[in-house]
């Protein structure tokens, strides 16, 4: 019953989301209040219907509901209630059903809090986010429903794939979609503008903080798939360039961009019709990845079952939202009004270099992933695009960016001086050398290019707290310094943790690449193993049971200089109903370095090959990425997204336009 | 339209382009054998063993029975979601299976099979080169070979154990008859 509830919720869904892409976007062209405050009700009808679904959905797992096919198909009664939720997402129309769960909640959010947006602004904005969801909910419903319903139920479920029962994964997608959908509001906002042919800073800074969430959430969204990689692929590797990985990576490198490039036009007027564009390609890039991961045109290791009708539907979708942006972009873009003109050394000059690197750093990600596809059309030719060919483009594009990230918040608006700013970097300069000495001295000369990475983090790093320290006046009045600290836009607080962040990530990727140290062994119970200054003794190992697999248990002790420091638990576990295996890495780690024990086959012989790795600097990049994702929330609550001045203005301006006609 | 004009198109006419690349793209299977090596004879090739993991593997290893060729590599995340399906073949001992390891470093190779298991009959070492004669163009790949080293099968991406059920075996018998 329930399930039919949620069925026809969805259907209902659609019509409202029909109506709300029509009604107030014809009211805002002919200034008709009654048809632009259609807007914000629809929207909030909108989230509820799809709301009761996707709870309707979940209701269906939490109680193994298996007369659904999609319950069968992910699910098994045996599974532990968090796996049972997380199996919602864990396929592709469940995980379709989440995307437009999201995409509606932040239609409703932007009904709910968009107060001191124009309403006709706003009634565009949410129409142009309803034509989505129109498109989104009939693919649901023509090609990918949940809720369709088997006869006879069968007795129990298929169950779920070993490696996804994970709390990781179990949290993964939400944050992802959260930021990939969240761009959708951006390129909303992006239309709108079009259609009204006008950009200013009010719209820049209305624009910012539906951005800023996105990008936080995508920050988080990435590095918790890269830490589930990490700890459930149980080899030490963190990223892989996978297509689907890249589909994740290439909207944030560009909402990156775009975060940066709304400064500018909030601040100077410039960069307006490039920052219309960066709202468009962001958005675009998600809907590509949905596409990549959905239609499985490129194969991958995260392929989910692919089904070329739904390939042409999204592509269908892909061609209509981000053809249509453009072309509306071909026809609008030339006639925005250009704004404030600035000298190429300029903290706008930095900002747009920034982009430029950005953007590039995205397009290499983009022709890397599709290339194989693109050649196997164009030429009928296999290729496989590796690791390889990410280092060697990839890298020489952001170590330029990280140089100059560090000089641009030193740079002053319109004109700046370089020497002048790399002169109050001479700490930095200074800090960035000794870093690279001290690597090279304690490492050898064959670390050249860690010395290098951690140059650069400690460069990045030294500058963004020397600009702050500046700021501030740390040196200068150290007593008033920290009541200074206190009164500063939290928007540079949210740029300072930002900048630092990246410089911690730039040090773990650093570590990683240089110095993981590995051994696999084929180990005994009572075999003592050396690794990086560390002994691991592997006292016993035992057959474990859990709530749905089995599992070969290893007792090692971790020790050092003959103390004991921790005890790890590797598993190999064997679910039996989908027959198969997963992994379960113990990792012991002190924040500068994780070791990392893997419990492998029985050789028959009474021993087991046991991988163990030494990891150094590895936790720092998602400590870094929380730092980054914690810079962009508390510059989320900086004070100009709730005040909203230009707003203010806008509004009478637009009242009295309305009193004169 | 002036020369500014066509800047602001640009965008929209790669995506057409870019479009148009991924419509043709759904119409391709990208799992299927380029068609000019089914049924042809394997190629002549002669590869070293691994490093101390005597003895190498030959294009003459193949001839007289069915066989699986497959190539791995230590630094492909699909092989090793592939590896327990192998693992669990060669145990059965119902078709040898030949390893091509592909593009790797031995010491890497070795430590991969110490740790993960060999079931593999024969490995041979090679650069690329041989990879290539095979049409190789990713790892893991898979190809059934009859009794008279003839290419029947190919198979891209990870094995799964239906695929082994559903077509690779099925295949395998039908050979041996």
């Amino acid at each position: 019953m329930i399930t039919e509830i949620g069925h026809f919720a969805l259907v209902l869904a659609l019509c409202v989301a029909v109506l709300q892409a029509s009604l107030p976007l014809y009211g805002a062209a002919r200034g008709d209040g009654a048809l632009i405050a259609w807007a914000r009700p629809a929207a909030l009808a909108q989230f509820l219907f799809v709301a009761i679904a996707f709870f309707a959905l979940m209701h269906a797992y939490a109680v193994s509901d298996f007369s659904l096919a999609n319950v069968t198909a992910n699910s098994n009664s045996t599974k532990p209630l968090l796996y049972k939720l997380s199996g919602v997402w864990s396929n592709h129309e469940g995980s379709m059903l989440l995307w437009v769960f999201i995409l509606t909640l932040f239609g409703a959010a932007v009904a709910l809090f968009g107060q001191n947006l124009p309403p006709a602004l706003r009634a565009r904005v949410l129409a142009v986010q309803a034509m989505i969801g129109v498109g989104f909910l009939l693919f649901i419903l023509l090609t990918s429903n949940p809720f369709l319903r088997l006869w006879p139920a069968p007795a129990d479920g298929m169950g779920l794939n070993p490696i996804l029962q994970d709390p990781g994964l179990a949290f993964h997608p939400p944050w992802l979609y959260l930021g990939y959908v969240g761009f959708s509001i951006s390129f909303c906002f992006a239309i709108a503008a079009l259609i009204e042919g006008r950009v200013d800073p009010a719209w820049a800074r209305w624009v910012r903080p539906w951005t800023l969430a996105a990008w936080c959430a995508l920050t988080v969204g990435i590095a918790m798939g890269s830490w589930w990689a990490y700890y459930t692929l149980g080899w030490g590797g963190w990223w892989f360039w996978d297509p689907v990985e890249n589909a994740s990576f290439m909207p944030w490198l560009v909402g990156t961009a775009l975060l940066h490039s709304a400064v500018v036009v909030e601040k100077r007027e410039a960069l307006k019709t490039w920052t219309i564009l960066l709202a468009i390609i962001a958005f675009s890039l998600s809907l590509v990845g949905t596409f990549l991961v959905r239609s499985g045109v490129l194969t991958s290791v995260h392929a989910f079952a692919s089904d070329p009708m739904r390939g042409v539907f999204i592509l269908l979708l892909l061609g209509i939202y981000t053809g249509g942006a453009l072309l509306l972009f071909a026809w609008r873009a030339p006639q925005l009004q250009g704004g404030g003109l600035f000298a190429p050394i300029s903290r706008e000059g930095g900002l747009l270099l920034n982009n430029l690197l950005l953007t590039t750093a995205a397009a290499t990600v983009f022709i890397g992933t599709l290339y194989p596809l693109l050649l196997d059309v164009v030429a009928h030719q296999k290729v496989s695009v590796g690791p390889p060919f990410y280092t060697m483009t990839f890298v020489p594009i952001m170590v330029p960016l990280l140089v100059a990230m560090a000089v641009g918040p030193m740079l002053p608006w319109k004109r700046g001086d370089l020497l002048a700013a790399l002169s109050r970097l001479k700490l930095a300069f200074l800090i960035s050398a000794s870093a690279a000495l001290v690597t090279l001295a304690a490492t050898g000369a064959r670390s050249v290019g860690a010395a290098c990475g951690l140059a650069l983090a400690a460069w990045l790093f030294a500058a963004t707290m020397s600009e702050l320290a500046e700021r501030v006046g740390l040196f200068a009045d150290p007593l008033g310094a920290l009541r200074r600290a206190v009164r500063l836009p939290r928007a540079t607080w949210g740029m300072t943790l930002a900048h630092a962040g990246m410089a911690v990530v730039i040090a773990g990727i650093t570590g990683s690449n240089a110095w993981t140290t590995e051994r696999i062994v084929d180990a005994k119970p009572g075999d003592k193993v050396e690794l990086a200054g560390y002994t691991i003794a592997l006292d016993a190992v035992n057959q474990v049971s859990g709530p749905d697999y089995t599992a070969t248990r290893a007792d090692m002790r971790l020790l050092r200089d003959g103390r004991e420091i921790a005890v790890l638990h590797p598993e190999k576990k064997f679910y039996p109903v989908e027959n198969g295996n997963s992994t379960g890495v113990a990792i012991r780690t002190n924040l500068l370095a994780d070791i990392y024990a893997v419990i492998g086959d029985a050789d028959g012989k009474g021993g087991y090959a046991v991988r163990l790795y030494w990891n150094p600097l590895v936790p720092w990049i998602w400590l870094g990425a929380v730092v980054m994702a914690l810079g962009g929330i508390v510059s989320l609550t900086d004070r100009r997204h709730r005040v909203g001045a230009p707003a203010r203005r806008r509004r009478e301006r637009a009242a009295a336009v309305q009193a004169a006609e | 339209m002036n020369r500014r004009g066509w800047l602001y198109a640009l965008p929209v006419l790669i995506f057409v382009g870019l479009a148009a690349g991924f419509y043709y793209g759904l119409q391709i299977d990208s799992n299927t054998l380029p068609s000019a090596l089914i049924d042809q004879p394997a190629p002549r090739f002669d590869l070293p063993p691994l490093p101390g993991h005597e003895p190498g593997f030959s294009s003459a290893d193949l001839s007289g029975h069915v066989s699986l060729v497959n190539t791995f590599a230590s630094w492909c995340t699909p092989c090793r979601a592939e590896h327990p399906v192998l693992q669990a073949l060669a145990a059965t001992k119902r078709v040898p299976i030949y390893g091509i390891n592909y593009k790797d470093k031995g010491d890497a190779a070795l430590s991969w099979i110490g740790a993960l298991g060999n079931p593999y009959t024969r490995i041979g070492a090679d650069d690329g080169r041989v990879g290539i004669d095979w049409g190789v163009y990713g790892v893991p790949e898979t190809f059934v070979v009859d009794r008279a080293s003839r290419i029947r099968y190919k198979h891209v991406g990870p094995l799964t154990q239906a695929d082994l059920d559903r077509t690779i075996l099925p295949l395998v018998a039908r050979l041996e008859k």
